[in-house]
């Protein structure tokens, strides 16, 4: 069960996320879902740069998240900043923020390198 | 012999009192009122009790009123009113001792409040037409002086105006209905009258039923005469409101039962209608409002309409079975309607007590403006918590009992013999359950918007809970209600005797721990559903604490605002927007006055200054049929005014006229 | 006897709390698959529960002992409810505790609970949580309860195991008008306690469609455990209800054996795999009705409650 955070991203990941729930992909099948609360969540999905009007609600969303927790950071722009480094609205990348688990790398990542890398999580 | 001393007690202690509050230093008025009333109802009770068990023997009083003379008794079903009205007196008497520090009661106030309690235990106890009628007249003189306490203020004045002049109207219809009856029957004694009743022509019988169904029809405040309710009730002090609420209008009912249900006899089938008609649209209509209102005393108020409502329905049904000769469903009909009315009294004196505390603590009645109070007085909010479930006619509330009853006579009417009973049980059934379904809705807010959540206002951010007396008093009600809920068995011996006293019952409800209906099939157990739900909550807490095991040490966070910084008390659901819905759902029949007022900024259209929602919902009973009629009667004043043209031959033919028309019709 | 039927007590609420997450499973699965998509399988909502039973609890800044409370309490007086259904047994030991108007007012106990406890956090989502679950739930209830009355009115009692015993004797009764149009109305009452399509979306991730979702947005850990638990539950004991007092084959009625037990144990069982997969079948082709539409749709129940009343009333003075 993952919550979604989209901390300053172009959109691109939120498609390939989108994507990997159609049936194509159908990630729900590993028992990855997405939930409408960090409160129920064993993790954040987070994509892009974190921005400095996201950087907080970024933290309050790790916060509000109960242990044991993960951190999945989607994309190059999660990842290191990506295409968007140094930007004038940017804080940081996700890992300067809140500790990253898993990264997932691409700009954006194919369905298929995330579900790969969620199984990896989840073990099935 | 003991009853009567307890008689000259009540009698006794609802003049000394007064007195004694009016001569006590000012310091110790509060005390002397508020320990007057408790033992005032602690007399009452007692009484009550003696007279379910033995009845009180007739006393008259030949010189206490003019002419007839006052005459006293009781049976069990007075003493059932007046142990309610003693038992209601007990807390609020603790509570006043509490409430009326500090000056916050006036000293006329504080004397009338015992006076009253002594005319409401002696309503009951009336053994004839005037004494009742006398006993009557002091409840509500009494009961108008304390709605104006606070009549500094115009809403206050203008709902003391609305109660004086509707309960005067109720009271000519009781005295023109109970004048026609005695006429009739040759005797004013209440005993003579239920037995001689019965054999009076139909159409004079009609004739009284209706007139006296009016008169308390309006003091239990059923439909359509109950817009004095909603108003006296939240402008009352108090624990005024408390007293009329949960004894005074069940007093109402007495009279409904004394002379309707006792005294008339067995009727036609359509006492019966009318009166499950009249409860039935009491009980919706009350309880829509209720469940839209915001204001915490009117919602209390209007709940109490919806609960003397259901009890009318049991009365109704109760009649309507036994004109069927269905004794035995009839007499499940009657227990849950008397069932009610114990209850009743027990979660609304609570209730209007706890609301008062809030009022008193916070200055607000308003739910929009309060919130947080659990935190801030936990004791008030727990107690209050204990009115609500108790009236919310849910499982392990004692509301639940009584309507519980009154769906088992209506499931056991066996609609064999009038295809009147076979439509009206449907209707009936489909009223109760909607009214419970709402009254519910009503609760939930009351409680969750009231006392949960965060404080709204910096005045009810402020508020503590109040001195140990109130919580005292309060305690004493809450107490009953949880008695009530789980171990009805107890009330079981008030009831026992009533079927003496009430013609064409038989059987009725088996108290036991599960309560069974004697000869008709249906048993339920209030302490077996509490052990239940007990049992599985400890059974799944043990579960729990079984997989704690690994399990990281819970925290304390701050509340999940979808990452949209910190949640203000402002973005809380109100009581307003809480019953949008159903007041949305309910528009045709609530026919609410909303206004949205949008404003521009003056540098574009596009871009909104502010918003401004207001709603107010105006009892619609009240504009669409107290207003023409004030406004037809106003008209034929203006008639009359115009004969008023001051000319004396003119008055002088008037009185002729007069005297011709009146020898017409004398001769 | 009563040692037998207490046996056959305990054998339903125990077959109830296990095969209550399976349901819900069922139901998803055949969503998913009518989707065309794999799914998680049945037995996923056991490893969500076992998770979430595993992860820390939340305490969030300025709830009272009601938020803490309330799962448990739904849990319980679901669990209570659980107990007094004929689900293996026609009359459990529990039927002198409490007929059906009990079994609804301790679901309704449960859905209150949990509205205070969406009040009592104090987030706006919460408050309209609860608003909007109230709102239904003061409309549900009176369709429940009419729908409840018009079956109980044949039998002349509103005690289950009568009404459950009458119609296993005689099967036809279930034809009769009164009786079809309170299982019309039961459905949809069913539909809206459990919180599923058309009147709430299950799956739904947006706050502002969600109904009782928002109320349970401030829960995590063991308690969103026990919540999630005790809706699958109450899916599972109206879900029964329906099967039992409609098509009451197999229940064990007044053989409690060993076999006879057991036998009823598949049957209710098969008949609940059953009733969960037509359930996420017909998600599947419905769409959720506007929040405002809601109302319409349980005043059709209603109405259809009252209408079965009538019959039955009406029919019963003809029949005699």
């Amino acid at each position: 069960m993952l919550r979604h955070v989209d901390a300053g991203s172009c959109n691109g990941c939120e498609v390939e996320i989108a994507g990997c729930f159609s049936p194509v992909y159908d990630i729900e099948r590993h028992g990855v879902r997405l939930t409408a609360s960090p409160r129920h969540a064993d993790g954040l999905l987070v994509t892009g740069v974190v921005t400095h009007n996201m950087r907080q609600a970024l933290l309050d969303a790790y916060d509000a998240t109960p242990e044991p927790k993960v951190v999945i950071a989607v994309g190059d722009c999660a990842r290191n900043c990506g295409e968007l480094a140094g930007g004038p609205g940017v804080a940081g990348a996700v890992g300067e923020v809140v500790p990253i688990d898993v990264e997932i790398a691409g700009c954006p990542p194919t369905p298929d390198q995330i579900v790969a890398s969620l199984r990896g999580i989840v073990g099935r | 012999m003991l009853a009567h001393v307890l008689l000259a007690a009540c009698t006794g202690f609802g003049l000394i009192v007064p007195a004694g509050v009016l001569l006590a230093r000012t310091a110790a008025r509060p005390v002397v009122a508020g320990g007057g009333t408790a033992v005032l109802g602690v007399a009452g009770v007692a009484l009550g009790v003696q007279s379910i068990r033995a009845g009180v023997v007739p006393v008259r009083i030949g010189w206490l009123l003019p002419l007839s003379g006052a005459q006293f008794g009781g049976d069990a079903l007075s003493g059932l009113f007046v142990l309610v009205v003693g038992a209601v007196a007990v807390a609020v008497g603790v509570y006043l001792i509490g409430y009326a520090r500090d000056g916050h009661l006036p000293t006329a106030a504080l004397a009338i409040i015992p006076g009253f309690v002594g005319a409401m235990l002696l309503v009951p106890l009336a053994g004839s037409v005037t004494t009742f009628l006398a006993m009557w007249e002091l409840m509500a003189l009494t009961s108008t002086v304390l709605v104006l306490t606070d009549h500094e203020r115009a809403a206050c004045r203008r709902a003391g105006l609305v109660y004086a002049v509707m309960t005067h109207l109720g009271f000519l219809a009781v005295l023109v209905g109970l004048v026609t009856f005695a006429a009739g029957v040759g005797s004013e004694v209440f005993a003579a009258m239920a037995r001689d009743g019965a054999a009076l022509p139909p159409a004079t019988r009609d004739a009284i039923f209706l007139l006296t169904v009016a008169g308390f029809a309006s003091k239990a405040g059923l439909l359509p005469l109950h817009a004095w309710l909603p108003r006296a009730h939240p402008e009352a002090p108090g624990p005024v409101s408390a007293l009329m609420s949960a004894a005074m209008v069940a007093l109402g009912v007495y009279g409904l039962i004394r002379i309707d249900v006792v005294a008339l006899g067995v009727g036609p089938g359509w006492w019966g209608l009318t009166l499950l008609v009249i409860g039935a649209t009491s009980a919706v209509y009350a309880v829509l409002q209720a469940s839209v209102a915001t204001d915490l005393k009117r919602l209390l108020a209007y709940s109490t309409s919806e609960n003397m409502g259901l009890v009318a329905v049991g009365l109704g049904a109760a009649m309507l079975l036994r004109s069927a000769a269905q004794p035995a469903a009839a007499a499940v009909a009657f227990a849950a309607a008397m069932l009610q009315v114990v209850n009743h009294a027990a979660f609304k004196s609570l209730a209007f007590l706890g609301a008062s505390t809030v009022q008193r603590a916070t200055g607000q009645r308003d739910l929009d403006q309060l919130g947080g109070l659990a935190r801030r007085m936990p004791a008030t909010s727990g107690l209050f918590g204990i009115a609500a479930l108790a009236g919310s006619g849910l499982p392990l509330g004692a509301a639940f009992i009584s309507e519980w009853l009154l769906l088992q006579s209506l499931v056991h009417a066996v609609p064999s013999h009038s295809s009147t009973v076979a439509l009206a049980m449907p209707l009936t059934v489909a009223a109760v359950a909607l009214s419970a379904g709402l009254g519910i809705a009503a609760m939930v807010k009351a409680f969750g918007v009231g006392f949960l959540a965060r404080p709204r206002t910096a005045a009810a951010d402020a508020a503590v809970d109040p001195s140990a007396a109130m919580v005292a008093g309060m305690a004493l009600a809450a107490a009953a209600c949880v008695l009530l809920a789980v171990a009805p068995a107890l009330t079981g011996p008030l009831f026992a005797h009533l079927d003496g006293v009430v013609p064409g019952l038989d059987g009725g409800v088996r108290w036991g721990r599960v309560l069974e209906l004697s000869g008709l099939r249906g048993a339920m157990s209030p302490l077996g559903v509490l052990a239940a739900v007990a049992a599985a909550a400890l059974l799944i807490a043990m579960s729990i604490g079984l997989t704690r095991r690994g399990r990281p040490a819970p925290t304390t966070v701050p509340l999940w605002a979808c990452g949209a910084g910190p949640l203000t008390p402002r973005m809380q659901y109100t009581a307003s927007a809480f019953a949008e819905p159903l007041q949305r759902v309910f528009d045709d029949v609530l026919r609410p006055d909303t206004d949205i007022e949008v404003s521009h900024l003056d540098e574009s259209r596009y871009m909104l200054d502010r918003i401004r929602y207001r709603r107010q919902i105006s009892d619609a009973v009240e504009a669409r049929l107290y207003a023409p009629i004030l406004r037809v009667v106003e008209a034929g004043a203006h008639l009359v005014r115009q004969a008023h043209n001051g000319r004396l031959h003119w008055y002088l033919g008037y009185g002729a006229v007069g005297l011709l028309i009146a020898l017409v019709v004398a001769r | 006897m009563s040692r037998a039927a207490d046996v056959g007590t305990a054998t339903q609420i125990v077959l109830a709390v296990a095969v209550a997450p399976m349901l819900v499973g069922v139901t998803r699965q055949t969503r998913a698959r009518l989707e065309g998509r794999a799914g998680a399988g049945w037995r996923q909502p056991y490893r969500d529960l076992r998770k979430l039973l595993r992860k820390q609890s939340l305490r969030p800044r300025g709830t009272t002992i009601v938020f803490a409370a309330a799962p448990l309490l739904v849990a319980a007086s679901t669990l209570a409810a659980a107990g007094l259904v004929p689900i293996v047994v026609a009359s459990p030991t529990t039927t002198r505790i409490g007929d059906l108007f009990v079994v609804v007012g301790l679901l309704l106990f449960g859905t209150v609970t949990l509205a205070l406890a969406g009040l009592d956090s104090g987030t706006a989502f919460g408050g309209m949580g609860a608003s909007r679950t109230i709102t239904m739930a003061a409309l549900v209830e009176p369709s429940l309860l009419l729908a409840v009355f018009a079956l109980s009115v044949p039998v002349r009692s509103t005690s289950l195991a009568a009404i459950v015993t009458s119609v296993a004797a005689h099967p036809e009764t279930v034809a009769r008008p009164g009786a079809v149009l309170a299982g019309a109305a039961l459905v949809v009452a069913v539909l809206a306690e459990t919180g599923r399509l058309p009147i709430d979306n299950p799956a739904t991730h947006l706050e502002l469609t969600m109904v009782h979702e928002a109320m349970t947005l401030e829960y995590a850990g063991p308690r969103l455990a026990v919540i999630e638990w005790a809706s699958a539950l109450r899916l599972t004991v109206l879900l029964a209800l329906l099967a039992n007092l409609f098509w009451p084959a197999g229940i064990a009625i007044h053989n409690v054996s060993a076999p006879a037990l057991l036998l009823a144990t598949v049957a209710i069982t098969a008949k609940l795999v059953v009733l969960a997969a037509v359930l996420g079948g017909a998600e599947v082709l419905l769409a959720k009705l506007r929040l405002f539409r809601v109302p319409e749709l349980l005043a059709g129940a209603f109405l259809l409650g009252l209408l079965a009343v009538t019959t039955s009333s009406v029919l019963s003075v003809n029949a005699s």
